[in-house]
């Protein structure tokens, strides 16, 4: 067992773990952060996408220990009801979203596109940018859109 | 009744969703979320060997193990006598006798039969010392040929997947009049003969299967958290055929469930183990299946081998179809597999085409491969694939436009009834032809064509025009077919004395938004505000019985049931209110949530009427009894047939075999819309598997049976960046079979998309020979004989 310390979601943790334990198993199983899923065992699917030190990453390839000290943020840091995320209000407006379990990595990763590529972003920019995760229920279309919306109103302050 | 056109939240609105708030927050709830005090975990042991015999099964390392607590095999399955995986639908052969199944334990007894195949269970405190601990298990294999094909698996010398099943055939089944369809043909001026092949798909809800089993000693009852799409069908099967325990003992919760498309209707060996394994170890086991996994073991769908012909007049009026089927079913029969093949394909060959005589062969055929059972369309989409490659190939030949040939032999009166059992009840299938050419401009396409031409490009436009049966299904129907259950569907509205309702049903959401569509309907119906609504589902001990979410039949089955106990309840309300009022019950009215009394100012809302049915001071509870509850099962008369017209346009170019889906145009005929935005949803993503099939998806087994796709990183999923927006446009015709005029939307997509792909992939090629998933090499291949490019060269 081996101590590793991380901020999440701005609260300083500190937990005894496995060494193998990935950043994945130890959001979920440690911290009980569950909005953080698993679709695949090969960095695919994207629905395990959070923010480290401000960048996405797939947490399902990153060991907890390499992130150390670290600053992680979860889909549930990003906002909850009655304060959500600008990105988080243009899924729900825009019907984004079916069955939810790509959704908070599709997120994490359409806000990072934000960081990187501005806010004013096009169909084919969308597109290729979300090449990284997977959606069985939406054929992207809506998700498309709502990553527009969501990149447009990022720009302007949260409420 | 409330007037919808007031009400925000009423039928026909795009009501955004109100599940949303958890899932875009992460508090959404799937089964691997959900830890049990003092669980313990779960690994498989599965057969590396496509079809092997098990010579011994060595225990003694992995035992040793640490934190291991139990490991079981299919010696202790038996030796507790809980019996084997079921198929619930008996299918008969063309002479009367019934199908040959084999035997499915659910963890292998001496034969292992595909890769993945269940051979043990370790059981541990971590998942990590499960996962070593399976390293350890030793088995002993004799490795046996292994049948594969499903062209070849009949032949003379292939090895045997079931002693039961002679030739690997599990049945030889025909619909139709064979001697009716024949002398058609021989008297048609012109044949269409097609070959084709439907790839085999895996299904891949984001959200991989996951099981929790929980044994009470104090009740002596388990509980079972699963991924399922119908709860109430995996207690029923689990109790009645495979005796884990009687109902009344057995609470199955299904709660968020990351998709299903199919995959999650079965009754699978993983869940059946977890919960018997839980008494034997005593502590709540959990399973949750990796990707590879869920590759390997998920039922698998489609994989058909046709040979398909059309017989048409000297007019080109289609006179005539006649079919012979292939249908691998894999190694096994899952929950439904020997039905999709049958009842829920043949009987949609008729598409939506006026064809006095059909007669469709289908072999169900056993293979070492994964079992196949439905997957989005079911059936359907391969029905649809035979029908509309078919009517698109007779129409080149004939030298005819693919969209006047379609409407020359469409079905315009109604009721049709075809010659393949289904009676059509409603459709308007040339309005929804004509809308489509008008928003794919259809008239300039040409001009398109010759814009690709100039730049090396070729462009295609291609057609499909489905039908699908859906709403399934009347009980008697389908039980006069084998089916083994009956298929109506429960609703229950609990009025809260506040006038809050919780509805309680049978059908499951998972992706489909009924938290906000069923909701929409109470508040249409009972004039309350939809946040004042809650949809209650998968949970056995909450819901009483239901029959779940398949075959698009949560709208047209499901709210109907509900439909019907919302008219008991504002019966029972009205009652209720007429004797607070003290007028006779004729003379109440109730309409936007409000009881009136004609020809009086005498009123009362909905939430005071409820108040008083429960406080029950001013009526006599031995006339009226106390409580606002109502429940009901409603069976549907017909199956529902919602219809349309997809137009897809590619471009290709012919020197990389990448094919660009530059249009896409969806015209559909669902009936009743409950909510626009959601059901234009489920079409985006029907469309979006329809276009993985027939472009980027194919589940490929090699000669050893080894699953060669069985990684994101092999089996191609449609990315982002492999699809276009879609243009989806509506037509609408109620169905007149139940309340609702409800027809069903969650699989026209996956249904309509294949067959119009490849008719554009091929009209764009100027030839026929290329066959689903048309990949970029495929296409590339093709390519190179195409006659429009050399045409162009």
């Amino acid at each position: 067992m081996t101590k590793v310390s991380m901020t999440v979601n701005g609260q300083a943790v500190s937990e005894m773990i496995e060494p193998r334990t990935l950043l994945v198993e130890f959001l979920r199983e440690h911290l009980q952060l569950t909005g953080t899923h698993v679709g695949c065992d090969t960095s695919q699917c994207g629905a395990c996408v959070v923010h480290v030190d401000g960048r996405a990453i797939k947490a399902c390839t990153a060991l907890a220990v390499s992130c150390e000290g670290s600053t992680v943020l979860t889909i549930e840091g990003l906002g909850q009801p009655g304060d959500l995320h600008p990105m988080q209000a243009a899924f729900h407006e825009h019907h984004a979203l079916q069955c939810g379990y790509c959704t908070p990595g599709m997120i994490m990763t359409s806000v990072d596109i934000v960081n990187r590529k501005g806010h004013k972003l096009d169909e084919h920019t969308i597109r290729e940018e979300l090449e990284g995760n997977i959606c069985r229920c939406t054929g992207y279309h809506n998700i498309v859109k709502a990553v527009a919306a969501g990149a447009a109103a990022m720009a302007k302050p949260r409420a | 009744m409330a007037n919808p056109s007031s009400n925000p939240s009423g039928l026909g609105k795009s009501v955004r969703r109100l599940e949303d708030a958890r899932f875009i927050t992460g508090n959404g709830r799937y089964t691997d979320d959900i830890n049990r005090a003092g669980q313990t975990h779960a690994v498989f042991v599965r057969s590396p060997h496509a079809h092997a015999t098990i010579k011994s099964i060595d225990l003694a390392a992995a035992k040793k193990s640490p934190g291991v607590r139990a490991i079981l095999t299919g010696k202790e399955l038996a030796a507790d006598k809980i019996g084997g995986l079921i198929c619930g639908w008996a299918i008969f052969n063309k002479d009367g006798s019934p199908m040959s199944a084999g035997a499915h334990p659910a963890l292998a007894v001496e034969k292992v039969r595909y890769v993945g195949d269940h051979v043990a269970v370790v059981i541990a405190d971590t998942i990590n010392q499960a996962k070593d601990a399976a390293e350890l298990v030793m088995v002993d294999y004799d490795v046996h040929k292994a049948a594969i094909n499903v062209a070849d698996t009949q032949k003379a010398g292939q090895p045997q997947v079931h002693a039961e099943a002679a030739n690997n055939t599990c049945y030889q089944w025909h619909l139709g009049d064979k001697a009716a369809t024949d002398t058609a043909f021989a008297a048609g001026a012109h044949v269409t003969k097609i070959d084709l092949v439907n790839n085999r798909l895996i299904p891949n809800a984001m959200e991989p299967r996951a099981a929790i089993g929980e044994y009470d000693k104090g009740t002596q009852g388990y509980t079972l958290h699963t991924t399922s799409q119908n709860p109430h069908v995996a207690r029923l099967v689990m109790s009645a055929f495979l005796g884990i325990a009687p109902e009344h003992k057995l609470r199955v919760i299904a709660p968020d469930v990351g998709g299903g498309f199919g995959s999650k209707i079965f009754i699978y060996a993983e869940e059946v183990v977890c919960t018997w394994a839980s008494k034997k170890v005593g502590r709540p086991v959990k399973w949750t299946c990796d990707r590879t996994e869920a590759f390997l073991c998920d039922a698998h769908g489609r994989d058909h081998v046709t040979t398909a012909e059309a017989a048409m007049d000297a007019n080109g009026k289609v006179i005539a179809v006649r079919v012979k089927t292939i249908a691998n079913l894999g190694a096994y029969l899952s929950t439904f597999a020997s039905s999709v093949p049958t009842y829920l394909y043949a009987p949609l060959l008729s598409g939506q085409y006026d064809i006095p005589a059909i007669y469709c062969e289908v072999d169900g055929v056993y293979t070492n491969t994964a079992p196949v059972d439905a997957y989005r369309g079911a059936g359907r989409p391969e029905a649809t694939f035979v029908v509309e490659r078919l009517m698109e190939v007779a129409a080149r030949q004939l030298k005819k436009d693919p969209a006047a040939f379609r409407v020359q032999n469409f079905i315009t009166t109604f009721p049709h009834q075809t010659p393949v059992i289904m009676a059509y009840d409603v459709g308007d299938y040339p309005a929804s032809m004509t809308k489509a050419l008008e928003m794919a401009d259809y008239a300039n396409f040409e001009k398109r064509r010759e814009a690709s031409a100039k730049t090396g490009k070729l462009r295609g436009i291609g057609f499909s025009a489905y039908i699908e049966a859906c709403g399934i299904a009347p009980s008697k129907a389908v039980g006069s077919l084998g089916a083994g259950v009956g298929l109506w569907e429960s609703a229950e509205i609990r009025v809260n004395p506040v006038g809050t309702v919780e509805v309680l049903t049978g059908s499951h959401s998972h992706g489909q938004g009924h938290e906000t569509t069923f909701a929409q309907l109470v508040s249409h119906k009972l004039g309350v505000p939809i946040e004042t609504v809650s949809i209650v589902h998968g949970d056995t001990d909450k819901v009483q019985m239901g029959m779940g979410t398949y075959g698009s039949r949560s709208g047209a089955v499901g709210m109907s049931a509900i439909s019907v106990a919302l008219d008991k309840v504002i019966k029972k309300a009205t009652t209720v209110a007429a004797a607070c009022m003290e007028v006779p019950v004729e003379q109440v009215d109730f309409e936007d949530g409000s009881f009136s009394a004609r020809g009086t100012n005498k009123k009362m809302a909905f939430g005071e009427v409820a108040l008083q049915a429960y406080v029950a001071h001013k009526f006599d509870s031995a006339v009226i009894e106390p409580g606002l509850k109502e429940g009901a099962f409603y069976d549907p008369k017909n199956f529902t047939f919602p219809s349309g017209v997809h137009i897809a346009e590619v471009e290709i170019d012919p020197q990389t075999g990448v094919t660009k889906v530059e249009r896409w145009t969806a015209v559909d005929d669902f009936g009743t819309i409950v909510n626009p935005m959601i059901v234009e949803g489920q079409v985006h993503g029907g469309i979006a598997q329809g276009i993985g099939q027939a472009m980027l998806e194919g589940a490929s087994y090699n000669e050893a049976g080894q699953l060669v796709t069985a990684s994101f990183m092999d089996d191609c999923m449609p990315r982002a960046d492999d699809l276009p927006s879609f243009d989806v446009g509506m037509t609408t015709t109620p169905c007149p079979s139940n309340p609702l005029g409800i027809k069903g939307c969650g699989e026209a997509g996956a249904i309509a998309a294949p067959p119009a792909l490849i008719n554009a992939i091929t009209n764009a090629l100027g030839h026929e020979n290329i066959a689903m998933p048309a990949t970029p090499q495929a296409v590339w291949r093709a390519a190179q004989s195409s006659p429009r490019r050399i045409a162009a060269e």
